[in-house]
């Protein structure tokens, strides 16, 4: 089971409409790949963040899919063009059925 | 394949300078967040005999690793110093005390890491800043000690440093700390293990070379605790240590020991000059 | 330099296991591919895959992808025991159609870059990244 996950978001805090926005992303997280042998080389059980979406108003920015081949503690940098001021969106999906969010707001001038 | 290394001529082998691909920005400079002047080469410290420049294992890593610690939110070592912030502001032991309690905001203690290790006048020991961080919890709060290396401490100690980032390193050496800093640098300079190698060896007579494909530092302990690729956590200056007299296939001194301490005391002084540079990030 | 009778059993299962690896590798990457393409044919204009010549450790490479109008981009890595790796869709307000991360790469091998382009044609990249061995201990 993962523990002390903490999602951490980088968004700027106004924009004008149609700037292009750099987005970065950083969630703690082990990403178990499933492949690893414990100390007794009994195979631990993978444990991943499978799933990250980023959303602006409902409206998709991005969709990730990830596999156990992403690096531990999981980095996303990507870009982002709003219309209006608004909030975005982020969510990360765990195997183990946890979804972690967070939200940030931007003013659109 | 160990095995046929092993019968081989071990130390030619292990320490064959290949002309490896340059891969590292050795001239590049370190700012952090756009803001924070990191100083990754300057001039030795008087004590050092044999070299003339002083280096920060930032220099040796490659362009890629070398960006991971450009910006606060793209070095992960980063997510612990988070954790310790919120470790500083809980009450813990007896004392219902927290750090936070005597310390106030984390950002006061700017300037500690960079005189550590240290003489403590009242125990009357040189003491890493570990040994400090586990006086306050045993002596001031009433609370456990935390494991030496462990998440807790390597945690705090990441704190610790991250305050006092670009703050030159400067650990006193004579005094009463003066015997620890001869007992440490006779170990930097004594062989270790069956391949008979001293930390001297690799980190003093060919750092800038290839140790196969890794690119040899001159062993700074200026930037830890170190976030490292290879494990994806963070590593304390003693676990490096043992790491490195592992290799040499020696029976290593333990995590916490007088001999590790004398040891660190020393390091750290090899590169009091350089910046406080923690957390880094190396491969 | 000796070699046991047991020495060279484990050597000859070593390299009859190394020579099988790739293929079945091969065929993986093969598989995703063909699942992501439906099997259309693959052009290489308009897609960019920035990775490093030599990553330092395998366990933290960064890469960048970036495929100009794209639908989606799929990345594999194509010798890693299981090839995917990430694949990224793009919505109406991704102001570019580019994404950065890290992966793990399990030692020197390509890695691929496949993009869908709305008009429904694929474009593919690949690099290779060479995976240093450490001095110490790896």
């Amino acid at each position: 089971m993962a523990e002390n996950v903490k999602p951490r978001v980088r968004v700027p805090r106004d924009a004008t409409a149609g700037e292009v926005i750099i987005i970065k992303t950083l969630i703690s997280h082990p990403m178990e790949s499933g492949q690893r042998k414990d100390g007794d080389g009994n195979l631990i059980p993978r444990s991943i963040i499978n799933r990250f979406t980023c959303e602006f108003n409902g409206e998709t920015v991005i969709d990730i899919t990830l596999e156990p081949a992403i690096s531990t503690n999981p980095y996303f940098e990507f870009q982002a063009t709003v219309p209006e001021t608004g909030a975005f969106e982020f969510t990360w999906y765990d195997d183990d059925g946890d979804v972690y969010t967070d939200t940030k707001e931007i003013t659109v001038s | 394949m160990k095995k046929m290394l092993l019968t081989g001529s071990a130390v030619g082998i292990a320490l064959a300078m290949m002309t490896a691909p340059v891969f590292a920005d050795e001239d590049a400079d370190l700012l952090i967040n756009g803001e924070i002047e990191i100083t990754v080469r300057t001039d030795a410290p008087p004590h050092m005999e044999n070299v003339d420049t002083i280096y920060s294992g930032w220099v040796f890593r490659s362009t890629e690793t070398q960006a991971l610690e450009m910006d606060d939110f793209e070095n992960p070592g980063m997510i612990f110093v988070d954790d310790a912030i919120e470790a500083w502001e809980t009450v813990e032991g007896t004392e219902g005390k927290s750090c936070a309690d005597c310390h106030g905001d984390p950002d006061g203690m700017a300037g500690v890491r960079a005189t550590y290790p240290k003489w403590n006048e009242d125990a009357e020991e040189v003491r890493t800043i570990a040994m400090q961080v586990n006086g306050c919890r045993t002596e001031q709060m009433g609370a456990e000690a935390w494991k030496y290396d462990g998440g807790d401490m390597l945690n705090m100690e990441a704190l610790l440093a991250s305050v006092s980032r670009g703050i030159p390193v400067n650990v006193a050496i004579d005094g009463p700390a003066q015997s620890m800093w001869e007992k440490g640098k006779e170990i930097y300079y004594t062989r270790f293990g069956q391949l008979d190698l001293s930390c001297a060896n690799c980190h003093e007579d060919n750092y800038g070379n290839y140790i196969r494909a890794d690119h040899l530092s001159q062993g700074q302990i200026n930037a830890f605790p170190t976030y490292r690729l290879k494990n994806a956590q963070l590593n304390g200056v003693q676990s490096r240590f043992k790491g490195c007299i592992r290799d040499t296939r020696g029976e290593t001194f333990a995590v916490g020991s007088e001999e590790f301490i004398a040891l660190e005391l020393y390091v750290a002084s090899r590169g009091n000059g350089l910046s406080v540079e923690g957390p880094s990030v190396r491969n | 330099m000796n070699f046991t009778r047991r020495d060279t059993l484990f050597m000859a299962i070593g390299s009859a296991v190394a020579a099988a690896l790739p293929l079945r590798a091969f065929a993986a990457v093969e598989d995703d591919i063909a699942a992501f393409t439906g099997g259309a044919a693959v052009g290489t204009e308009g897609i960019t895959l920035i990775a490093p010549e030599i990553a330092e450790n395998g366990n933290t490479v960064p890469i960048e992808v970036s495929a100009p109008g794209a639908v989606a981009i799929m990345v594999l890595a194509a010798g890693n025991p299981t090839p995917a790796v990430a694949t990224f869709t793009f919505g109406p307000l991704a102001a570019a159609q580019s994404a950065a991360t890290r992966i793990r790469l399990a030692g020197t091998q390509d890695v691929i870059a496949i993009a869908k382009m709305p008009d429904g044609s694929f474009v593919r990249a690949s690099q290779e990244v060479k995976v240093t061995i450490g001095g110490c201990g790896g």
